[in-house]
């Protein structure tokens, strides 16, 4: 439709812009990267108006670690997570994966984003789809936008100008054909992963929150993601739902799947996390090993929160 | 009077004058309302757009004020001031009905930019959300996601606006265009029988309205039926 092309102008444009974002960050010099984590924020800070809801946050994600992030609701847990892929523009700071700046509007996000995975407290399938498609869309459309850029690069930089070709991935060239049955084969063998291979062809409303949010979960893994984020996948579920999908997870962690998880089950976070954050006043107040911080508490807000909680 | 009526009307050809005038009333509303819908989408989407990106919200602002101008004056002022200031010094000879359809549609677009609006921020952000997430653009978030669903919540709206502009057609007149009720029109100042020409007219956009009416829900109902599966 005519109305997409003028915005991917618009969205290029706002892709191009030169002139860093956060003119205030030029005061707090950008630090060197780890080379080694996955996801690396610096000085992050959120405001709405005066309200500051994420405090100069510094932290790293090596691969592997599962992090589990708990603490009081307004603690700033979702909002954190959010900002690890930019779903909330960060106010102020930097958040790194793979060393790529993602507040860099020169870097291009929807590239970044394909490679993190993220689950939604309420699920967030696309109403409009059946289950297959939900799980298919973004990896054909991904593909093909590929291919087609590939292609491009084939007929304008022909010869010479190589540099351009060979930083850009490599793409093998597939007819739209081949990618959708890659694609949905792909997505029958997850879903039949969680035993909803017959759901294929139904739509989300028929399901019920369980199998929602697990073929919500698959949905991102279709998409090959180095990490996961889980922003509370169990808090809009009913309590005998909650166990089949913290198994899903718990399975993806065993596997070695890096992630952050927000969750309010304390006993999974203790379970599952080799990680604990507890945030609180827009902080990490404390964060260690779980053994360490549901047995020894140090930071008085966590204990008072352990105390109502556990 | 019915013999009059008879006379005018086929003895004297006036079917063929109510044809085409049946022809362009419905040329002027339906095309009318598809430039609308492409224009109100365009505003809709950069409006929404404008939110996040600065460069949509200048075209944001541009929209507005293209809005607030062809919401805030009647549609006969639009026809005339476009025939008269802009398509006749220009010289621009172009049909009367296009004249209209390009008036029509542009008035429409104003209406249904709101619509449109409304229809995309009926769409739980969640869904948006979603779509970036997975690595899609925008734009194609958007399309395959947000617009598929709002169209569904803005079918009876837009409908409404169908048989809005349906009506406001009778006014094409205005600048020549020989629509329904200039035909009509002029069956009846033939011979000054003038009841029978105005009933019919009268039937004749309401049995157009009752069509209408019905298609748009039938469309509604198939559009529905996908989500139930």
């Amino acid at each position: 439709m005519k109305g997409a092309e003028t915005l991917s102008a618009a969205e290029q444009a706002r892709t191009k812009v030169q002139k860093p974002k956060f003119a205030k960050t030029e005061k707090t010099p950008v630090e060197p990267v780890d080379p080694d984590a996955l996801i690396e924020v610096q000085h992050l800070t959120k405001r709405y108006g005066d309200l500051v809801v994420l405090d100069d946050i510094s932290e790293k994600v090596y691969p592997g670690e599962k992090v589990a992030i708990i603490g009081p609701s307004g603690g700033g847990k979702s909002t954190f997570l959010r900002c690890l892929n930019v779903l909330e523009d960060p106010t102020d700071g930097y958040v790194f994966f793979e060393g790529n700046n993602l507040c860099d509007l020169k870097v291009d996000i929807n590239l970044q984003r394909r490679r993190m995975g993220m689950v939604f407290q309420q699920f967030n399938l696309f109403n409009n789809m059946n289950v297959l498609d939900n799980i298919t869309l973004a990896p054909i459309h991904v593909a093909m936008q590929d291919i087609r850029r590939a292609r491009f690069r084939q007929v304008f930089h022909k010869k010479g100008d190589s540099e351009k070709q060979n930083t850009a991935p490599e793409v093998e060239i597939r007819s739209k054909k081949q990618v959708k049955e890659e694609a949905e084969a792909r997505a029958m063998q997850l879903l039949s992963r969680i035993g909803l291979a017959d759901k294929a062809k139904v739509y989300p409303s028929t399901l019920s929150g369980g199998q929602r949010q697990r073929i919500a979960i698959v949905r991102a893994l279709a998409m090959n993601p180095k990490v996961m984020l889980f922003d509370e996948p169990t808090s809009a579920l009913d309590p005998e739902m909650v166990g089949e999908v913290l198994a899903l997870i718990k399975e993806l962690a065993d596997e070695g799947m890096t992630m952050v998880i927000v969750t309010h089950e304390m006993g999974f976070a203790r379970e599952v996390a080799t990680r604990v954050l507890f945030m609180a006043g827009g902080k990490i107040a404390e964060q260690g090993p779980p053994a360490q911080i549901f047995g020894a508490p140090q930071n008085e807000r966590l204990r008072e929160f352990l105390s109502k909680v556990l | 009077m019915w013999e009059s009526f008879y006379q005018q009307f086929i003895t004297y050809d006036g079917y063929k004058l109510v044809l085409q005038g049946l022809q362009n009333t419905l040329i002027i509303a339906l095309v009318g309302l598809v430039i609308g819908i492409v224009l109100g989408t365009l505003v809709a989407v950069i409006h929404v757009a404008g939110t996040r990106s600065k460069v949509a919200r200048v075209f944001a602002v541009v929209g507005d004020v293209y809005t607030t101008l062809f919401r805030g004056t009647p549609i006969v002022v639009q026809l005339l001031v476009f025939h008269f200031v802009i398509f006749l010094p220009l010289q621009l000879n172009i049909p009367g009905v296009w004249e209209s359809v390009i008036v029509f549609g542009l008035n429409s677009g104003a209406y249904v930019s709101e619509i449109m609006r409304g229809g995309i921020l009926s769409v739980d952000i969640g869904q948006t959300e979603a779509g970036r997430t997975l690595g899609l653009s925008f734009a194609t978030t958007m399309l395959k996601i947000v617009f598929p669903q709002a169209i569904k919540n803005v079918i009876p709206t837009l409908g409404n606006e169908l048989i809005a502009i349906t009506k406001d057609t009778s006014v094409a007149g205005y600048v020549g265009t020989t629509d329904l009720t200039v035909a009509f029109s002029s069956l009846a100042s033939n011979d000054y029988k003038i009841i029978l020409p105005y009933i019919f007219l009268a039937l004749v956009y309401l049995v157009i309205v009752i069509i209408f009416t019905v298609i748009i829900r039938l469309v509604e109902r198939r559009l529905r039926k996908s989500e139930r599966r």
